[in-house]
């Protein structure tokens, strides 16, 4: 099968510092694949993630990566999400005023008419938010306020997840979505994801600890140090992180100096 | 959730839709091409006088005008806003032009030149609906709220253009007409009651209108009646290097209420124009007046070339015990803006309130805001005032409350909140808060903040684009003015919010 995503030897700097974070990563993932990208503070997993979604503040100093065919880093961030690349972000961000229902439909609606779609009118809108909530345990009252102002650790996350489902991407980035979850907060979230997972999506789940693996299983687990993937495995990987912590990898991370 | 919720959510959307369709520069900037009659250029007496003859008006007005003329030649203008204001030579300018054939004034719409139905038709006023004048409406649909009448009265540079739904609002005993109209038809509510809120020497600008103003709107609301509908007024500028100085009065008697909506608009020209306009509301005891505005005169092009300056003296003297108004106002346009729409609470319980928008971009100057003055027991105000700035603009929210002595357990509660896009522009609060009552409470907060970059690539990587999302994330702050308006101006303003930020970021 053709690859979703295609990474070939990327190396990224921070725009206002002459630093490079990313320093020669190549990924591969395949639809309905779930890959996780392990590794300890300051490797680069969340550079990564900001730049597949395309935020500003990074010079790609060089490397490529396509999404089914397309050239990602020449396309703008609301394109990139039209094409079906989701990021939940690690710290949803709030906006004061404006409603969760309206930024919901207004997204939809957006990515619906850049792909050439009818967008969806108030009625249909509505019940089908209402029914990815009812999963997710979102109130009603938590869906009229403005979008994460006031909500939870828990409901932004949560929130997230809403976003995700009702927006059906193909490819999802969650960026340490386990930070700052509780288990019972954390079952839900990942119970959110696996009924969405199907074999033409992927996931590259990106997070610090192995705990969420437990809940959403990966397919791979690839471990990042200093800007490069330095091991790849599958699920036993992570296990293998949990007991020993990264020092083992520390050093080959060195090694490649 | 609420069937009221789903309506403000459709609203949002369609917004965002529309902001697309009506493209990147001022919608309202064509003119429209109508031979014009002027008054000689300059001011004098022998001008004050022409408008005066023109308007056919009785002696009384005549020397109410020269007094307000001879005493305007004693003013200095004022230099204490924020303001860069570049000289203004007021005889450099026509104080009167009217469309050539309005010399007798149109009895009907039948009347009325064609080309400037079409044009405010552009303008998207419900003039159509002056088809239905005299009363007469055929397809009155018992409960149409889909279709809510709003009675308007349109001003084309100097001159009222018509009013709609005159006679259904005079069977309910309301008086809607254009100002010219009052002085004649209604001498004794307009002598008792013009100059009585904003007196003809209150500042350069209201004693200049009072001498020149050539018309506007008058509206009373008798004892113990609920307009039916809301009243409307557009103001356009339409001759070139004019002046338009309306005026309008608006009496709430005993027990009633209206509901009052002011549009604005002027074609795009390099010369600037001059905008020195006066409403006065008078509300007495238990009565309530609900005044909105849409301002979005021309604002100079991204250079500060041209646009409306616009100096407006607006207030509303609360008279009555248990009187009530509100002041809600959406500022988009104009080059320079200066206006302080101010409530003076005189009865006892009183109130009010002050809901503002001032939005700036490129080269505009705003310095707005308002005065509440608490003279009677028990009354209490609210100001809510919400600054957008962008390109190199700056924006002064300027607001006084001041509680007298007699004043007893009297409140306010201020809140000013500024935005900035960008970092070439400037956000100032200036208040100045006067407490002469020790009963009295009075709260300011302030709040100053930026659209963020991360809030802007939250909203893109869920696909919505950058001008989409500037627009949603300032509607969302400006909301809680957003909903002090009446539904159709909710919709235009937020349109007009997405319109006047264009190119505000990227």
């Amino acid at each position: 099968m053709a690859n979703m995503l295609n990474i070939d030897d990327l190396k990224v700097s921070l725009e206002e510092e002459e630093k490079q974070i990313i320093k020669g990563l190549s990924l591969s993932i395949k639809p309905g694949e779930v890959h996780a990208i392990m590794g300890p503070n300051g490797s680069g997993k969340s550079t990564l993630s900001s730049v597949l979604a395309g935020k500003d503040g990074y010079i790609i100093d060089s490397g490529t990566v396509n999404f089914d065919g397309s050239d990602l880093l020449e396309t703008e961030v609301e394109e990139r999400a039209a094409l079906g690349i989701f990021m939940a972000f690690q710290y949803p961000i709030e906006i004061p005023g404006v409603g969760n229902m309206n930024f919901l439909r207004t997204a939809l609606n957006s990515q619906r008419k850049t792909r050439g779609q009818e967008e969806l009118n108030a009625a249909d809108f509505l019940k089908l938010v209402r029914s990815i909530a009812k999963d997710l345990e979102i109130s009603d009252e938590m869906m009229k306020r403005p979008v994460n102002v006031g909500a939870s650790g828990g409901e932004k996350k949560r929130n997230e997840i809403l976003q995700m489902c009702l927006l059906e991407p193909r490819f999802v980035i969650l960026d340490e979505t386990d930070s700052g979850l509780d288990v019972d907060a954390m079952k839900l979230v990942s119970k959110g994801v696996n009924n969405f997972s199907s074999s033409s999506r992927s996931f590259l789940v990106i997070t610090h600890y192995q705990r969420l693996l437990n809940y959403i299983v990966p397919d791979f687990v690839h471990i990042m140090v200093d800007g490069r993937i330095v091991k790849t495995g599958d699920k036993t990987l992570a296990l293998h992180v949990e007991e020993t912590g990264y020092k083992d990898f520390l050093q080959l991370g060195k090694g490649k100096h | 959730m609420t069937d009221n919720y789903e309506a403000r959510d459709v609203i949002d959307k369609e917004t965002l839709s529309t902001v697309k369709s009506v493209g990147d520069t001022y919608k309202y900037g064509f003119s429209t091409d109508i031979e014009t009659e002027y008054a000689p250029l300059g001011l004098n007496e022998d001008i004050v006088k022409l408008i005066s003859k023109k308007n056919n008006e009785p002696k009384w007005m005549l020397d109410w005008r020269l007094k307000a003329f001879n005493r305007w030649k004693k003013l200095k203008q004022p230099d204490w806003a924020l303001l860069k204001i570049p000289e203004i030579d007021f005889q450099d300018q026509y104080y009167y032009a009217r469309p050539a054939n309005m010399k007798e004034k149109p009895k009907s719409l039948d009347e009325v030149d064609p080309k400037l139905l079409e044009t405010y038709s552009k303008l998207g006023i419900p003039l159509t609906e002056q088809k239905k004048l005299a009363g007469v409406i055929e397809d009155n649909s018992e409960d149409n709220s889909e279709n809510r009448k709003v009675a308007v009265d349109a001003v084309f540079d100097s001159v009222s253009v018509g009013t709609t739904f005159k006679e259904e609002l005079k069977s309910a005993g309301v008086i809607f007409c254009s100002i010219s109209e009052a002085i004649k038809e209604y001498p004794d509510l307009v002598k008792k009651y013009l100059g009585s809120v904003v007196p003809i020497s209150d500042n350069f600008f209201a004693c200049l209108n009072a001498a020149v103003f050539s018309d506007g709107s008058f509206v009373y609301i008798p004892k113990g009646v609920r307009c039916p509908m809301e009243l409307s007024t557009y103001f356009r500028i339409n001759a070139e290097n004019t002046g338009q100085f309306e005026r309008t009065l608006i009496i709430a008697d005993d027990n009633s209420y209206v509901s009052y909506l002011e549009g604005c608009t002027a074609p795009q020209r390099d010369e600037s124009q001059l905008h020195a306009a006066v409403v006065e509301l008078v509300i007495l005891d238990e009565s309530e007046i609900k005044y909105s505005t849409v301002q979005n005169w021309f604002p100079g092009d991204e250079n500060g070339v041209g646009g409306i300056y616009n100096f407006v003296t607006k207030r509303a003297d609360c008279r009555g015990r248990n009187s009530k108004v509100m002041w809600t106002q959406v500022e988009t346009g104009s080059a320079i803006t200066w206006k302080y729409p101010s409530c003076v609470l005189k009865g006892d319980n009183s109130s009010g309130e002050f809901y503002s928008i001032a939005i700036t971009n490129n080269m505009q100057q705003a310095d707005t805001g308002t005065k509440m003055i608490h003279l009677g027991k028990n009354t209490n105000s609210r100001i809510v005032s919400k600054g957008i700035s962008a390109g190199k603009a700056q924006n002064t929210y300027r607001g006084l409350v001041q509680i007298g002595g007699r004043s007893q357990n009297s409140r306010n509660f201020t809140q000013c909140d500024s935005l900035l896009i960008g970092n070439k522009c400037g956000a100032h609060t200036v208040p100045y808060i006067e407490v002469n009552n020790s009963s009295a409470r009075a709260e300011h907060e302030a709040t100053t903040s930026k659209v963020d970059d991360d809030q802007l690539f939250y909203c893109m990587q869920r696909g919505i684009g950058e001008e989409d999302a500037v627009a949603l994330i300032v509607n969302g702050f400006c909301k809680e003015v957003l909903q002090a308006l009446p539904m159709e101006f909710a919709m235009e303003a937020q349109k007009l919010v997405a319109i006047s930020l264009e190119g505000s970021v990227g």
